[in-house]
């Protein structure tokens, strides 16, 4: 039975709360992403961009904060300076739909022409960061790093394996489900939610019957612009600030976007765990846990892992591929918010 | 091919920018971005074949690439006898097998009538075939990898004259669009576009890991050249002879011998390294010429016609009778074979293979930019796009920092701002290839030289 509890333990270590976390992020990336899709209607590459983007204007602010000696004393002082970023990045993308975007919409564009605008605003938001802070690693979590540590869990417990828990993992989870409780009540309860959904649906019946378009497209971005840098900012804080990263991660994203069924908010959000489990236990050495689970003489010789890590990248692509292959609406039969 | 006014222009424009950098910066670095413009221009032309023909979009040019420059290695390198005694028989008994898995899953899918039953076989024996593959394979990569790892640890490759890898990299990016276009050509363009890019990720990914391969990120140096090397023409009579006639009004105003032959040594320094130089953009040029002249052909021909119908309405394409599905793979790898050939070349002309090095920012997206800049469905637009992105992203540094300093001279020079700056210097190339862009698709949204409208 110890053993049992043992491998579960580990599992939970390595593979299930990192797994959380890290589908935390992408869920809430590829919801921003979503939302772009299916009411603005085209993929947008620049989102990687925004959220970086975001992410830095919340560092600048923790570094003012820090260097001010405000801080939140256990909680990372980022968590101050979010709502400043998070202003931020809605400005940078209303600003992009008013000088960019707006004029491919008024023409009635097709789709692959706005993608590549957004890969224009991608580079250009890309050198804009660049130039701002470098391309170095930037850490700035501060505050207590571990809520519980492998060390104290072993002496609480008494098992051989240790469970951690850091304080950033716990925050993106947290934070994840109050921003997605939040997102799917707007867009189920309210009246503009349900006029949003109502434009992607059918853009032309929706404006027969009054709705604004404007305003829709301008609640898209404050909520597209909100989920982009919570989700920059919490990546940032628990894998530490890298401006290239992110162009990395927009494939990810979009992966997520697309195995959910893009379009569809709820799928993006499954997406983003699918993708995210996957990733992690396609390339866990399984080694330790089989050592628990079975009896001694049928112990693994080998790592027992499937891919190696440096393949992390090469799953989320895999399962997209096989994913638009068997079923090209995705999970959730996406189109509509 | 008669080109008008216009284009006329464009080409003296090229032209003469490349005269104003050799007489400021030099002719070395004025060679050394030509052979890289023409490079460009060559991956241009191969998306521009399937974009601009066909409207099939190709985010994979780091992909296919990068499996160009994989040639390049595979054809000139020297074979690694002990890797290949060692680890050959390994990797050649997994290859059977993979074979035979393939003919087993081929022979249940055609054999097997019922549709649970089927998908049961299938998963049965992929499962226990890769499990008895990965066996061999991995036995036989990890030895491959131990031979001598500091100098080889990979199989090596063919030892042929690298030049013969070009057209290998048009066929080995070609063989890789094939089995990408069977899948993913289905899907509506956007998608597409992100498929690609994520296909390309993955091939570079393999690249970098499967060290039997590549050598993975050791990199592979010291590949052979197609050109000779400078330390020989130095050595050579011809050469010396060359230079000495070219420049004997120069050497003969100095008098003194011992000056005379420290000047001719100079001299026949710097001229072997352009000689090789301008060596590489004669043969580029060679290649660049070919590619262009079939493309243009191809484009003027009933089957360039076929394209540009399907391109402009697909529906009316298809009831005329045109298999869109087919036509679009077709485009889609004569397009990525191009790319491919150009990968060869690039890795050519760095005598390296850095599977790291292939960034998407770099190698997809530039080139993308060069092609909506340059014009799409035009092919020396491409060329133009080519040439003229990448000269702006080399020579946008020096005019910066030019700029900068012009702009604060006003500013104490110890100024954080300055400095800061000065430091980013390198990032306004990035600023500039995104208002290009933008201000392309905004105002000039066919290119700067559009496709040709033919009424025939």
């Amino acid at each position: 039975m110890v053993d049992f509890i043992n491998s579960i333990v580990v599992l939970l270590n390595f593979v299930i709360i990192p797994g959380l976390s890290y589908g935390s992020q992408l869920a809430l990336g590829a919801l921003g992403v979503t939302f772009v899709y299916a009411i603005l209607r085209f993929a947008n590459f620049a989102h990687g961009e925004l959220m970086s983007f975001g992410a830095m204007i919340t560092i600048l602010f923790t570094w003012f904060f820090q260097s001010q000696n405000i801080g939140l004393g256990l909680l990372p002082t980022a968590l101050i300076a979010l709502p400043f970023g998070i202003l931020a990045t809605i400005g940078l993308g209303l600003l992009s739909d008013k000088f960019v975007f707006k004029y491919y919409r008024t023409q009635k564009s097709v789709p692959v022409v706005l993608a590549m605008v957004s890969i224009g605003v991608m580079f250009v938001v890309n050198a804009i960061i660049r130039i701002i802070v470098g391309t170095e690693t930037i850490k700035f979590s501060d505050g207590q790093k571990f809520i519980m540590k492998a060390k104290q869990f072993k002496v609480m417990t008494g098992l051989n394996e240790g469970l951690a828990l850091k304080s950033s993992q716990v925050i993106t989870i947290l934070i994840t489900i109050v921003l997605l409780t939040f997102t799917f009540w707007f867009l189920q309860k309210t009246k503009t939610g349900k006029s949003m959904r109502a434009f992607s649906d059918n853009e032309d019946l929706a404006l027969l019957s009054g709705i604004n378009p404007d305003r829709v497209v301008f609640i898209t971005w404050l909520i597209v612009g909100t989920l982009a840098c919570v989700a920059g900012t919490l990546y940032g804080l628990d894998k530490s600030y890298k401006p290239i990263i992110y162009l990395n991660l927009v494939l990810p994203i979009f992966a997520s976007a697309i195995v959910g069924g893009i379009g569809s908010p709820f799928g993006a959000v499954v997406g983003g765990y699918v993708i995210a489990f996957s990733e992690i236990m396609v390339t866990y050495a399984y080694k330790k846990f089989f050592k628990y689970l079975l009896p001694e003489n049928l112990e693994p010789s080998s790592l027992v892992q499937l891919l190696s890590t440096d393949y992390k990248f090469a799953v989320s692509f895999t399962i997209l591929v096989i994913v638009l292959l068997i079923r090209p609406s995705g999970i959730f039969r996406g189109k509509v918010l | 091919m008669r080109f008008d006014k216009y284009e006329w222009t464009a080409i003296s424009i090229m032209v003469s920018l490349f005269i104003i950098v050799g007489f400021v910066q030099g002719w070395s670095v004025s060679l050394v971005i030509l052979n890289m413009c023409i490079i460009s221009a060559i991956m241009t032309m191969g998306v521009n074949i399937s974009w601009g023909y066909a409207g099939v979009i190709n985010f994979g040019v780091m992909g296919f690439l990068a499996m160009g420059g994989l040639a390049a290695v595979l054809v000139s390198y020297p074979p690694i006898k002990e890797a290949w005694h060692v680890g050959g028989s390994g990797l050649g008994i997994s290859f059977v097998l993979l074979i035979g898995l393939v003919i087993a899953v081929y022979f249940i899918n055609k054999l097997v009538e019922k549709k649970s039953h089927k998908y049961w076989l299938n998963g049965l024996v992929i499962f226990f075939g890769v499990i008895i593959i990965r066996y061999f394979f991995l036995n036989a990569t990890s030895k491959i990898e131990e031979v001598d790892p500091a100098l080889a640890g990979f199989l090596g490759g063919a030892n042929l004259p690298i030049i013969f890898s070009w057209a290998v990299g048009g066929f080995f990016a070609g063989g890789v669009a094939f089995l990408i276009g069977k899948v993913a050509l289905g899907l509506r363009s956007d998608y597409l576009a992100i498929v690609t890019l994520g296909i390309s990720e993955i091939v570079v990914s393999v690249l970098k890991h499967e060290e039997w391969l590549s050598r993975g990120v050791k990199n592979v140096i010291g590949l052979k050249r197609p050109v000779p090397y400078e330390i020989n023409l130095q050595a050579s009579d011809w050469f010396i002879n060359m230079v000495t006639w070219f420049n004997s009004s120069k050497l003969n105003q100095i008098i003194d011998p011992d000056q005379k032959q420290e000047m001719l040594n100079n001299l026949i320094i710097d001229s072997s390294s352009l000689f090789v130089k301008l060596n590489y953009a004669i043969l580029f040029f060679i290649v660049m010429i070919v590619i262009y002249y079939f493309a243009n052909k191809a484009q003027i021909s009933p089957w360039g016609r076929m394209m540009r119908a399907i391109r402009d309405n697909e529906v009316s394409a298809n009831a005329m009778g045109k298999d869109i599905v087919k036509q679009h793979l077709i485009i889609f790898v004569i397009g990525a074979a191009i790319v491919g050939v150009a990968g060869a070349m690039l890795v050519t002309l760095d005598g390296l293979f850095t599977p790291s090095g292939y960034r998407p920012l770099r190698f997809t997206f530039i080139i993308w930019i060069m092609v909506i800049v340059g014009g799409s469905g035009n092919n020396l637009g491409a060329i133009f796009g080519g040439f003229v992105i990448w000269f702006a992203w080399i020579e946008v540094a020096p005019l910066t920092t030019f700029l900068i300093n012009l702009f604060t001279s006003g500013l104490d020079p110890e100024n954080a701002i300055r400095l800061h700056l000065l430091d980013s210097v390198p990032y306004f190339r990035y600023l500039l290839m995104g208002m290009v862009l933008l201000l392309i698709l905004r105002y000039r949204p066919k290119g700067i030289i559009p496709e040709k409208v033919r009424h025939s």
